[in-house]
């Protein structure tokens, strides 16, 4: 337990992603099974101890300090595991050496609601201040230590020099403490099995195409970017008969926010496209789809609502396949996994299954043009795909691009600046803007419409945070409200109506295109203009 | 009327003596002033008369300017005020010249202890338990959550965070009068003799600490610091400069805190700390409340701090005891 308290201690100071992604592969390599496989699980939130809850340990607390003291304590520290590990009193009688990670985990999974108050004391009677704070975040499952699990895997594959989307592949479908994650990973066994059970895949993804570069489409296909949310449909036959899971780019499970489309897939493949609500605004009537705010009214509900269902029907807009009955298509060229795909497609259901397009250009200029209009089609613009592709995990160079329509601008002026983290925690690097609720002249004011901590370079970084120090009119923590004084060029793919934000917009990402430090603040943009930019007036 | 104490009152500028008409440590200009010790917030300027130990008059002359009428005050040597009421100072163990005041007057004693701690300090005389009627105690760490480690362990996690990451500099957050210098007296006297680096702002008074007979060893400014000579060497700064812009000019600094606050992770963390450590020139809570037990005073007054949970504890011991809630008293940067 020692290790896994210093490991959390570090963490919860270390401010670097490397450095944080060191620390865990240092442990990770230097401790042993089945330890490092349970502290894996606690870092990616994969331990639950049902016995074990937060109300056990304010229970224990209530028994050996007075609850005054308690409160007032808690209430200062804010995190009820770090104010036991700090108020636990030293036991009065001899005690056992600290008990190591694995043998913790065994005492707690052993328990019942009834014998786990007497459990955790009994651990953290072997404990210091550290392993106590360790003992309880392990215990009771909430971290909160600004670790992600994407962290831990990324961490796992750099301690043992194993591809990262291999990784995430094997790592789906196993238990605490990953045993056989770890003797492939760390001594060369083969692999866990992945083909009985609807696994996640990792994803193939697309750098932005560089301006100014041109793409043969002898090598290239392209395909409309449709605005949804990437999803990829799995269906494994099992003992059970057959299970198909929808997951996102992170690889969480939404089958459950999507039921008509997890149904509808009854053989076994793994699927790659675009999650979709029927409709007209992007691409228009035929073929259309709605726009990305309908498509938000399901997104995140565990419990989808029969209405739901009707107003906002989704389907997939199938972009690739990675695996159609027994057979890997991963390392085909796009062309013929394309070819497979567009055989596949009739027999799905074509409520909740089409095929993604082709773009019909004759060259490259013809596509330029065709991109050029996409706007007027609410369209995010062109993917190009490199012919002879493999799919391969991650965003690999010269295979697939991202050719975004040209990006929206307007003028707003810098409101309130606040420090980023890390090697910028000295700067002011977060920045939100806002646009002229009406005529300024007249005394209109500013509406904050978004915030952006990039798209600047480190020269005008250094120009920015001066400006914030020098032109700064009030301070709250650390943010810094400034002068109002200066213009900003904010660049964003397309704005929306939000009821979320007083402006009542909501850019999509906006970035800092230029300093316009040469135009006065009362000639930037008004509301007006920016709301004359929204695609899809609210439904 | 025993036990009244009705002489001494808490206003909301200070603790007033009334008969002999002075004040300690209070919040505004006022005729006569005793000081327990140099802090700011202790030790303010512009005082008719000030009455404190010798170091820490020094110390206010180095911070205001030297003042009219500083009356030094050597430790345990009473001193008589008007209305019949003396007073001897004591020391207290919180950074150097700091001091208890013992108050005498119609046959009662009280205690006001300023800021003190309990573990040893190479830089200060250790406190002095002073048996008293009314004891008034400051409660900075005043919850029980704040148990400070020895200084030892904290002092072993700096040199090996600095020997880890040889191309880095460590860059130690501490106040400027007290904690900084015990630090780097720590640092001596666990065999670093390496040279320290200093921030600006703390330069005088570690020279003052040096004229006053404390050696800190080799001290050095940043800003004559050459080229390449700050990775792997220690800096000392005052708090408020660790994320600002001056911190840009130092080798990839750790940043590092020596802090009784830095006990809870998320103070560390909201002010960007990566090497908390747990430092204090103040008492923690088990010394706080030991010392109310050795001095065992009929009745306890807390100046200043997290008073509600001391209070507490006094009343589930069934001591005597009231919160004054003076003003003017900050949690320093400690």
């Amino acid at each position: 337990m020692e290790r896994f308290a210093a490991l959390l201690d570090a963490l919860v100071v270390t401010r670097s992603r490397n450095a944080k992604l060191a620390l865990i592969a240092r442990y990770l390599r230097e401790t042993r099974d089945p330890d490092r496989g349970w502290a894996l699980a606690a870092l990616t939130d994969g331990l639950d101890f049902p016995a074990v809850k937060a109300g056990t340990i304010r229970a224990l607390m209530a028994e050996r300090v007075d609850p005054v003291l308690w409160t007032l304590s808690r209430d200062y520290v804010g995190d009820t595991a770090e104010t036991a590990s700090l108020l636990w009193p030293a036991s009065d009688h001899d005690v056992m050496p600290a008990p190591g990670v694995s043998e913790a985990v065994e005492i707690l999974r052993a328990t019942s609601r009834s014998t786990a108050p007497a459990a955790l004391a009994g651990l953290l009677d072997r404990l210091d201040a550290s392993g106590r704070y360790a003992l309880l975040k392990l215990a009771t499952g909430a971290m909160r230590i600004g670790i992600s699990a994407r962290l831990a895997k990324v961490a796992f594959a750099e301690a043992f020099g194993v591809p990262v989307d291999l990784v995430e592949e094997y790592w789906h479908g196993q238990e605490p403490p990953y045993r056989a994650l770890f003797a492939w990973a760390a001594d060369g066994a083969p692999p866990p099995r992945t083909d009985d059970r609807p696994l996640f895949r990792p994803f193939m993804l697309a750098h932005p195409l560089e301006d100014g570069a041109a793409i043969d489409l002898e090598s290239f296909a392209a395909e409309w970017k449709w605005d949804g949310i990437r999803v990829q449909i799995v269906h494994a036959a099992t003992d059970q008969g057959g299970e198909t899971r929808v997951y996102s780019r992170g690889g969480d499970d939404i089958s459950a926010t999507f039921p008509e489309v997890a149904g509808a897939l009854a053989e076994p493949a793994v699927l790659d496209g675009e999650l979709l609500v029927r409709g007209a605004h992007q691409g228009g009537e035929t073929g259309g789809a709605a726009s990305f705010n309908a498509l938000q009214q399901r997104l995140g509900r565990k419990t989808v609502s029969k209405r739901m269902l009707e107003d906002f029907p989704a389907f997939v807009r199938l972009y690739d396949a990675l695996v159609i009955g027994s057979e890997d298509l991963r390392d085909l060229p796009w062309t013929d996994r394309r070819a497979r795909l567009e055989a596949l497609v009739p027999r799905l259901d074509p409520a909740r299954f089409d095929i993604s397009a082709l773009i019909a250009a004759r060259d490259f200029a013809e596509l330029a043009d065709l991109r050029a209009r996409a706007r007027e089609d609410a369209i995010e613009g062109v993917m190009l795909k490199r012919r002879d592709s493999p799919y391969v995990a991650g965003r690999r160079t010269g295979l697939w691009y991202k050719w975004k329509r040209d990006p929206l601008r307007i003028d707003c002026v810098l409101m309130y600046a606040q420090r980023g983290s890390g090697k910028r925690s000295s700067f002011y690097s977060d920045f939100t803007f806002g646009c002229w609720a009406g005529d300024p002249d007249q005394g209109a004011d500013l509406l904050p419409v978004g915030k952006a901590y990039f798209g600047f370079t480190d020269a005008e970084l250094k120009w920015l945070d001066s400006h914030v120090r020098q032109h700064t009119v009030n301070r709250f923590g650390p943010v810094r409200e400034t002068d109002k004084s200066l213009v900003l060029e904010v660049a964003f793919d397309s704005v929306h109506a939000s009821k979320r934000h007083k402006s009542g917009v909501a850019m999509r990402f906006p970035r800092i295109s230029r300093i316009r430090a040469d135009k006065p603040a009362h000639e930037a943009d008004r509301l007006d203009t920016l709301k004359a930019m929204i695609a899809d007036p609210v439904r | 009327m025993a036990e009244d104490f009705s002489w001494i009152r808490p206003e909301p500028a200070g603790l007033r003596i009334v008969p002999a008409d002075v004040w300690i440590d209070p919040a505004r200009a006022v005729g006569t002033a005793l000081i327990t010790h140099g802090h700011a917030d202790h030790a303010r300027g512009g005082h008719g008369r000030t009455i404190a130990t010798p170091e820490t008059l020094a110390i206010m002359a180095l911070r205001y300017g030297v003042a009219e009428g500083a009356y030094p005050a050597p430790l345990h040597a009473p001193i008589a005020l008007p209305g019949g009421v003396t007073a001897t100072f004591v020391p207290a163990g919180h950074v150097l010249g700091s001091a208890q005041i013992l108050l005498e007057h119609a046959g009662e004693r009280v205690v006001v202890t300023g800021d003190y701690k309990r573990r040893p300090d190479p830089t200060c005389p250790p406190f002095a338990v002073t048996p008293c009627d009314l004891f008034i105690t400051e409660a900075t760490f005043g919850l029980p959550v704040f148990r400070h480690p020895p200084i030892g362990q904290e002092i072993a996690r700096l040199l090996a965070a600095r020997a880890a990451q040889p191309d880095r500099c460590v860059l130690v957050g501490a106040y400027a009068l007290g904690k900084a210098q015990r630090v780097i007296a720590e640092l001596r006297a666990a065999g670093y003799h390496d040279p320290l680096w200093l921030h600006g702002a703390m330069e005088r008074m570690c020279r003052l600490y040096e004229e006053l007979g404390v050696a800190l060893g080799d001290l050095r400014l940043v800003s004559d610091a050459p080229k390449g000579a700050l990775a792997g060497a220690i800096v000392f700064c005052p708090p408020s400069a660790l994320n600002d812009r001056w911190s840009r000019r130092l080798p990839d600094p750790l940043t590092a805190m020596a802090s009784g606050w830095m006990r809870v992770r998320q103070r560390a963390r909201q002010r960007n700390v990566e090497l908390p450590l747990v430092i204090s020139d103040h008492a923690d809570w088990d010394e706080l409340t030991a010392t109310i037990a050795q001095v065992n005073p009929a009745e306890t007054w807390i100046t200043h701090g997290r008073e509600e949970a001391l209070l507490r504890w006094c009343e589930l011991h069934q001591r005597k005891a009231r919160a004054l809630a003076l003003v003017g008293y900050e949690d320093e940067d400690d």
